[in-house]
């Protein structure tokens, strides 16, 4: 048990070495230009000045989304270990559980929230 | 202190191998997608242009590195590491044969939709430390979609669980190596959610039909558009690894993994995880893009509710006696 996890530390560590490694190497023998240019170091808009901020307020239906994750994700997690013992616990109580919830999603569904226009 | 050497032994070779498949894997896509459109692909660099990812990834370090000058630079320079560090580590638990296994954890389920639901937050990390409009637009619909698409992969994710009785990725292997592969039995449960599971990984890896985020014609290059060289590459390569993986772990839930006759459990695994990545390929050169909204309304209005009738149905079926 503490084996696997120390084997999955190990594992994380070369999985973060490979990609800082690609763009170490690619640091070091990149071929710069030998001028400078402002130009270069622009905000790409199709090669027009940049118009107006970029880090503005989204469109809230996206906001909408995010709770709907948020439910149904919370959701999962309860449900995760529940499968995995699922031959020791009751089905009924999940049923209700999941009842409750379709509830939820049916009354989200009619009034709109996942419209988007 | 065997855990280290075990992870040193088994993770090098399995990060090679994956980053090997998945350079091959670009070959291939470029010559499957040409043969379907009646081109010929790369032919130049090696063998029928076998070559050719050599040649890319020797041509993105090249290139030099642009940081524009109104980017928040330490999330911009970040994101693409992180990236590829997450998209690598998905592997760590994924049994590739009975024995050919990083890091054998009895949560690896959880530990697979966790990991990969991170790479979200460096492609949010990436849209939006560019300031940029296009990677901005393109990493909210990224996020968007990754986040809706996981609750059905998760949901169905939990179906080869219930069915096997156990989170870890290895149990659930030979679970179907002794009984069924649970895509063919029971087939209720199994199949629908088989086919739930690989179409939610599509969307998580934003391939088409799922690939609204980086759609070319309308956001030049998606939340990639500022970057260069091989800050570009890793977050091309971190979706390609992507995909390798979404295929290896659907092969491992639902197709049995590494069992099957006469050849060696690895053989079995390689085949299963390459014929699923091929299909992938198959799907996103045959089929149109969707809208965002159709999107949102497909994973919304009958998946999740879906995934979620069929994770009942598996329940039962546990509980009237046909799990063993």
């Amino acid at each position: 048990m503490s084996d696997a996890w120390l084997a999955l530390f190990v594992f994380l560590a070369l999985s973060l070495i490979v990609p800082l490694s690609m763009v170490g190497v690619a640091w070091l023998v990149q071929v710069r230009a030998r001028k400078d240019s402002p130009l270069k170091l622009q905000t790409y808009e199709c090669g027009e000045d940049q118009a107006g901020p970029t880090w503005i307020q989204f469109h809230p239906r996206y906001y909408v989304l995010a709770l709907f994750f948020v439910l149904f994700d919370v959701e999962a997690a309860f449900m995760l270990p529940w499968g995995a013992s699922v031959r020791e616990l009751g089905v009924v109580e999940m049923t209700v559980f999941v009842l409750i919830l379709l509830v939820g999603w049916g009354y989200a569904v009619k009034k709109g929230a996942l419209r988007w226009q | 202190m065997s855990g280290l050497l075990h992870g040193l032994l088994y993770g090098l070779p399995i990060i090679t191998v994956v980053l090997t498949v998945t350079a091959l894997g670009l070959w291939f896509e470029r010559k499957f997608a040409a043969r379907i459109q009646s081109r010929k692909g790369p032919t130049m660099v090696g063998p029928a242009g076998i070559l050719q990812p050599l040649a890319d990834v020797v041509k993105m370090l090249q290139k030099e590195q642009l940081t524009p000058a109104s980017a928040d630079r330490v999330l911009f320079e970040l994101a693409p590491i992180l990236c590829g560090a997450f998209a690598v580590a998905t592997a760590a638990v994924v049994p590739f044969s009975p024995t050919v296994v990083a890091a054998d954890l009895d949560i690896g389920v959880l530990y697979v939709l966790a990991v990969n639901a991170l790479v979200l937050i460096p492609v949010w990390m990436g849209g939006w430390s560019s300031n940029n409009k296009f990677a901005l637009i393109g990493a909210m619909r990224a996020v968007a979609q990754s986040v809706s698409y996981s609750v059905p992969m998760v949901l169905s994710a939990l179906v080869p669980v219930i069915l096997a009785g156990s989170m870890s990725l290895s149990d659930i292997v030979r679970y179907q190596a002794e009984h069924h592969w649970f895509a063919l039995w029971p087939t209720i449960p199994g199949l629908p959610a088989f086919v739930l599971f690989f179409l939610s990984s599509l969307a998580e890896a934003n391939r088409i039909p799922f690939d609204i985020p980086e759609a070319e014609s309308e956001l030049i290059a998606g939340i990639t558009t500022e970057y260069t060289g091989m800050k570009f590459g890793l977050f091309y390569m971190a979706e390609y690894i992507h995909t390798v993986i979404a295929s290896a772990v659907a092969s491992v839930l639902f197709l049995g993994g590494w069992d099957g006759p006469f050849y060696p459990g690895l053989h079995w695994m390689v085949l299963k995880t390459l014929l699923l990545f091929a299909s992938i390929y198959w799907v996103r050169w045959s089929l149109l893009r969707f809208r965002s909204d159709q999107l949102m309304t497909l994973c919304w209005k009958w998946l999740v509710p879906a995934s979620l009738l069929l994770v009942m149905a598996a329940a039962l079926f546990v509980k009237v006696g046909g799990g063993h």
